[in-house]
């Protein structure tokens, strides 16, 4: 991973900086030059809380290069509070408690190393959220996004 | 002599109507599917090359188009067009590679379509070729790999497997599923497989092993991936007055390619292939036929998740039900919608670039009646797809027999 490439995302991969359409209020992460409901250009910038739900979750064993020595690991799509899916890593779970539907909480973890000599790459993984939100954290999802009824009676 | 059938899709490109040509098949090759330790990859090229180049004989190709996926990763050459017509002894004509990760075989079939039957050539070599097993383990993975985002899926893990889990876990949970009934998927690959000469696995794979294989990306395990393999197949396309004369008539009846969300995340829908949907509305529309006039369809299995999802997106079941066509009354040889008939990707084997090219030969046999033991019965008319990165690419294709 290049030193250069990693610091253009550093507000992404270290503070989930998205961003809101300003034409129709899309919330989108990570960052791209086309709102994708409504092809608008024009964004506010948006930091996102960081609290979501697991929406779907793999236990990688067959890691690729960089990730050996994690393996295995648990990768997961994560449906955040304002609306956007994340691929990112689970961490501080077990296999017996992951499961869809369980919220999480942002944190900042190492990524990956390459190397003795290489880069030691940060960003955000997911772990179970312990506390209960506060009131104000406790955001309705946008009819959008709202998860289907299926959803709640499993898990 | 001149090409007088006039093909019915025209396209409109600076307000003017273009007259496509008909596209016909000459001839094909492939070598087998495996892990070709005595063998380069240009030693592979040429095999399926020189095959191809038989069977189309009087005719030689003017333009080649080599899809291929990981060479510059792998083995370190890239410029696959010039090096590859030089050795199969092609040197001097256009050539050029196309890359659309596991759907580069079909892309690069796509690309030589349009130049023959826009007439820019009369003859076009389509060559898939790949060469996975110099390097091994997380190299390999990590290459794969970058068939995905790589900012933001393969920075944190995310592997062609672990993505392809991701669907499967949501689709499991979703329809109250197991691994198990995705056991049918293997199962018919691995019978198909059997009995193909070139196929990298020609066992049977018993329903009650599958889901005991060693995890890959849970839920996705050895039994429901394909492998990775070398392999190298090659068609000759040609407009109609190069045709021989007795030659089998199998035409290009359509070509398509779209794209989707490129992350999987930013998928309006994860457990729906858009972009295979609508290359297959558009291929069916070129070639004047619906779903239930296909006779076998050679979709991408690279895992039987995505096989479930294609036969969705193709119509062939409603949204969430695909697996329930696991089993061989459905796409069994002889079942309603053939699939995989030479083993598919899991049991012919998954050389990445080279893999929609297979596809393409192998619907070809089938419609020449040339399939042996894997003949499906009165095949008229196959569909093949090829899928990169998990369905951002879709390119779907129809051949027909004309004699």
């Amino acid at each position: 991973m290049e030193v250069s490439r990693n610091w253009r995302l550093q507000s992404q991969r270290y503070r989930m900086e998205g961003l809101r359409c300003e034409q129709c209020g899309t919330v989108i992460f990570p960052a791209r030059a086309h709102c994708p409901q409504c092809a608008g250009e024009s964004f506010a910038s948006l930091a996102l809380r960081g609290l979501g739900e697991v929406y779907s979750f793999t236990q990688v064993h067959d890691a690729p290069a960089g990730f050996e020595h994690d393996a295995p690991f648990f990768l997961a799509l994560v449906r955040l509070d304002e609306g956007p899916l994340v691929t990112a890593q689970l961490t501080d779970v077990e296999r017996e408690t992951v499961h869809i539907g369980m919220p999480v909480e942002m944190v900042t973890r190492k990524l990956r190393e390459d190397g003795e000599r290489g880069m030691l790459v940060y960003g955000y993984k997911f772990r179970p959220l312990l506390r209960q939100r506060r009131p104000d954290e406790a955001v309705a999802l946008p009819a959008r996004v709202r998860v289907p009824a299926t959803e709640a009676v499993a898990a | 002599m001149r090409c007088t059938r006039a093909i019915a899709a025209s396209w409109r490109c600076n307000n003017t109507a273009l007259t496509m040509r008909d596209v016909f098949i000459l001839g094909s090759g492939q070598t087998a599917v495996g892990e070709h330790w005595d063998l380069s990859l240009r030693q592979l090229a040429r095999t399926a090359v020189s095959a191809a180049l038989n069977a189309a004989l009087p005719a030689r190709p003017q333009a080649l188009f080599v899809a291929n996926m990981l060479a510059g990763q792998l083995s370190g050459q890239r410029q696959l067009g010039a090096l590859l017509a030089d050795y199969c002894g092609l040197r001097g004509i256009e050539a050029i590679r196309v890359e659309a990760a596991g759907a580069s075989g079909g892309a690069a079939l796509r690309q030589a379509y349009i130049a023959v039957a826009s007439g820019v050539v009369d003859t076009a070599l389509v060559l898939g070729v790949e060469k996975l097993t110099d390097k091994v383990g997380s190299s390999v993975a990590a290459a794969l790999g970058s068939a995905a985002d790589a900012d933001w899926e393969a920075a944190h893990g995310a592997t062609q497997p672990a993505l392809a889990a991701l669907i499967m876990q949501r689709y499991m949970h979703e329809q109250h599923l197991s691994l198990q009934q995705f056991a049918g998927f293997s199962v018919n690959a691995h019978s198909n497989g059997r009995t193909n000469p070139n196929a990298m696995f020609r066992n049977n794979l018993k329903a009650e092993s599958f889901a005991s294989a060693a995890m890959v990306a849970e839920p996705v395990n050895m039994f429901d991936t394909a492998p990775e393999a070398d392999g190298a197949a090659a068609l000759v396309l040609g407009a109609a007055h190069m045709l021989a004369p007795a030659a089998a008539r199998i035409r290009v009846a359509a070509s398509a390619l779209c794209t989707d969300a490129f992350a999987l995340a930013d998928r309006a829908d994860v457990l729906q292939l858009r972009a295979a949907q609508q290359s297959v509305q558009q291929a069916q529309a070129q070639a004047s036929c619906g779903a239930a006039d296909i006779d076998l369809f050679e979709l991408h299995d690279g895992f039987t998740i995505l096989a479930a999802l294609a036969l969705e997106a193709a119509g062939y079941a409603q949204p969430g039900s695909g697996w329930q066509l696991a089993h061989a009354g459905k796409i069994g040889l002889q079942g309603e919608i053939p699939i995989s008939t030479f083993g598919g990707l899991k049991a012919r084997g998954n050389p990445g670039g080279a893999t929609g090219v297979y596809q393409a030969v192998e619907v070809e046999q089938q419609l020449r009646g040339a399939a042996g033991a894997n003949q499906v019965q009165r095949a008229r008319r196959g569909m093949l797809q090829g899928l990169g990165g998990n369905g951002a690419t879709a390119v779907t294709h129809i051949f027909e027999c004309l004699n």
